[in-house]
């Protein structure tokens, strides 16, 4: 060593070196930008999941044509992620403040709440009113979203859905059945189609809430539409006889092999390609899957082949067929901090615009007004749509007034349901104590 | 250099930074982890104190009672699998391949090297009953037997996940093994060959207590990674069907990110790490008599 340091003095040099390197690694790790909703935005930034296209291509479509103006003042910016770790990521950047502009506010309506509740999200209808484009909504999908949000207007339907069960023409046709009225006649017609070695229904049991929309549905046909608030308000149980009845015909159809073989390992799209190439007869879904049956690419028994039926009617149920569940899809929401001026010229452009552009691109009905006329593609949109436009009454699904851990854990033991490994009664109670524990 | 690490300021100047790093990344974490198990809440609605709540219901929740006892059985099932069919792997390099393993060596280990995820999806396809019938059905339908749906039970699945993880991993003990019976003296194989052993005799008695120090550390290094298993379910069943599947970590990833209860996943937390503790503790005391007594 050539350099003679005092002992000490270089004792100290070296810790306070050490000191201020760890202080500034340890800053630069947590520290985060924090910017995002605080300040004035600089870009209309938009968080979605990965398995919507819909309305991602659909705001870049408007982005260079209706709302190019207000992409000019705020340019829009799209990032998604799997739909799986949505929650996950809001939370992080809720707990930042950083959440983007416009989002897709959680799985579960339960997590939109909370947002808003923590004042993250904005007063949607007080700011579509101000912008004078409140009018834009349609009044079906504003009291869907004021259903399922307490009473708010917190999400923006960019998507409005009902649902039912699509049933191949062709296969219901060939095997000599009428388009069933009530639920018993869907049993009978399934156990013919089954006989005749037709799948009666594809559901994917993977992603479970098209097994669990069948149990809630039922349960609204034959105890009425406030079936599942009332379970929300802590009247009812899903353990109660007339609940787990539900779940006990819907296993039944499973216990008969009415949704094929290994239905917890279909996976949403096998489900969808199974009826879309006419091995199943029968389908519940959503009228978002209008999209797919009107591909030609991907409907290979046609979309002429498709009907569309309401869920049928229980013999001496309190429901009616004509009360259809709706939702909006994936609630899409704007926050608090960064709704400025800009904001809202994109907001009223996308109030005005939307319904048609996502009409005429891709054949997804929204709950925005159309104003450009659009020609319906094909028989079954055009009823999915007369349909919509003439509903009073809607209900909503199994999950939606349920606390997010619920939610799981209803969809993943769904296929347990229809599988046989888990009892109806077994199914109702391990929902209801994962109501009870939040 | 002697008088240097002779010195305590020396020594505290060398290991400050680490240790320092080491505190802010692992330790403060933990201390932090364990006060959230003390609140309710989390990053949106903030956080309240929640007293000894989420103990008492940690000793109540049934889910957490069958992650508890899914983690401690896929840990020993695994742990004994991995190390046992690694020993054999290790045997038949050093004793029946000889020179001639590499080949061998490199194509038991090859899994070790692919990500979980592509291991998952492998077995996933291999077990499948739908859409399309895999491998395994296929070949159950060839000798007259029904298909079996795999994943749609827990018992089954566990066995999948027991199967697929003992293929993934017993490469790496193989190898780890391999280097232990490689230092076993030849002059000591050699004179016990001329005492009359062999065969299994021969590692019974020989072979077997050289190598048991490396088979120990074998052993408490497994134990503690099955105990935190979480890629490979994550990958191939997601916990389930229904939480059937559901190790702690699993349990206490959802119960902290999904349902958003940061305070009860901590507790979970905390739990897995005595568990974690406790196993380890009994490990290391076992393997220390072994080894005085071998």
């Amino acid at each position: 060593m050539s350099l003679r340091m005092p002992r000490v003095r270089r004792a100290r040099l070296s810790l306070f070196t050490a000191g201020t390197a760890s202080l500034a690694l340890l800053t630069s790790a947590c520290g985060g930008s924090g910017a995002g909703s605080s300040a004035a935005p600089k870009e209309f930034s938009y968080l979605s999941v990965t398995e919507n296209t819909t309305v991602k291509t659909a705001l870049t479509t408007m982005s260079k044509g209706a709302c190019k103006s207000a992409n000019d003042a705020l340019p829009l910016k799209v990032e998604t992620v799997p739909q799986a770790s949505l929650d996950q990521k809001l939370q992080l950047l809720a707990g930042q403040d950083a959440l983007p502009v416009q989002f897709a506010a959680g799985n579960a309506p339960a997590l939109t709440q909370q947002l808003e509740k923590s004042g993250k999200v904005a007063d949607l209808e007080k700011e579509l009113k101000s912008l004078g484009v409140l009018d834009q909504l349609e009044p079906a999908a504003v009291s869907t979203i004021k259903a399922l949000y307490g009473g708010k207007v917190e999400v923006l339907p960019y998507e409005y859905n009902i649902e039912g069960i699509f049933y191949n023409k062709k296969l219901f046709q060939e095997n000599g059945i009428a388009v069933p009225g009530t639920w018993d006649e869907l049993v009978a017609g399934a156990a013919k189609l089954d006989a005749k070695d037709v799948q009666p229904f594809s559901a994917s049991g993977q992603q479970g809430w098209p097994i669990t929309r069948l149990v809630s549905t039922y349960l609204y046909r034959s105890l009425g539409p406030d079936a599942l608030q009332k379970v929300a308000d802590g009247k009812a149980k899903l353990t109660d006889p007339e609940y787990v009845k539900a779940a006990e015909e819907i296993a039944a159809l499973g216990k008969e092999g009415y949704f094929g073989k290994g239905v917890g390992s279909i996976d949403y799209d096998t489900a969808m390609n199974q009826f879309l190439n006419g091995k199943a007869a029968m389908f519940y879904m959503g009228s978002w899957a209008l999209a797919n049956i009107s591909d030609a690419k991907q409907n290979k028994v046609g979309a002429e082949n498709v009907g569309f039926m309401p869920f049928p009617a229980v013999a001496g149920g309190e429901g009616s067929v004509d009360q259809y569940p709706s939702n909006v899809g994936l609630g899409i929401t704007l926050g608090a901090k960064s709704f400025d001026k800009k904001t809202g010229e994109w907001v009223s452009c996308i109030a005005k615009n939307y319904g048609s552009t996502a009409l005429k691109d891709h054949g997804s009905i929204s709950g925005f007004k159309v104003n450009t006329e659009v020609k319906d593609a094909n028989e079954v949109t055009a009823q999915v749509r007369d349909t919509i436009g003439a509903s009073k009454q809607n209900v909503l699904w199994f999950e939606a007034l349920f606390s997010t851990k619920a939610t799981t854990v209803s969809q993943t033991n769904a296929a347990g349901l229809v599988g046989g490994s888990m009892s109806p009664e077994q199914f109702m109670k391990t929902v209801q104590d994962a109501l009870a524990a939040q | 250099m002697h008088r240097v690490l002779g010195d305590r300021r020396a020594i505290a100047i060398l290991l400050g930074p680490a240790l320092l790093v080491y505190s802010l990344i692992m330790l403060v974490p933990i201390v932090w982890s364990l006060g959230y198990s003390f609140t309710k809440g989390n990053t949106i609605d903030g956080f309240s104190g929640n007293g000894a709540a989420n103990f008492s219901r940690l000793f109540d929740d049934p889910a957490v009672r069958d992650a508890l006892w899914f983690t401690l059985k896929y840990a020993a099932i695994v742990t004994v699998g991995q190390v046992v069919a690694g020993y054999l792997l290790a045997l038949l390099y050093v004793f029946f391949l000889k020179k001639s393993s590499a080949l061998i060596r490199t194509l038991a280990f090859f899994p070790v090297v692919l990500p979980t995820v592509a291991v998952g999806l492998l077995f996933q396809k291999f077990f499948q009953v739908a859409p399309q019938t895999g491998p395994v059905n296929s070949l159950l339908n060839a000798v007259g037997l029904d298909s079996i749906d795999f994943f749609g039970s827990a018992g089954s699945a566990f066995w999948v996940l027991i199967v697929m993880d003992i293929w993934r991993s017993m490469g790496f003990y193989a190898v780890l093994l391999f280097a232990g019976l490689v230092d076993i003296p030849d002059e000591v194989l050699e004179s016990a060959r001329l005492d009359g052993a062999s065969g299994l005799r021969l590692i019974r008695h020989i072979v077997l207590p050289l190598s048991l120090p490396v088979l120990m550390s074998s052993l408490i290094f497994s134990i503690n990674g099955t105990l935190k298993v979480f890629d490979s379910v994550v990958a191939l069943t997601n916990g389930g069907p229904g939480n059937g599947t559901t190790p702690l970590t699993l349990y206490m990833f959802q119960t902290s990110f999904t349902y958003s209860d940061y305070g009860y996943g901590s507790t979970i937390a905390l739990l897995l790490t005595v568990v974690c503790l406790l196993v380890s503790l009994v490990v290391y005391r076992v393997s220390q008599r072994d080894i005085t007594e071998g």
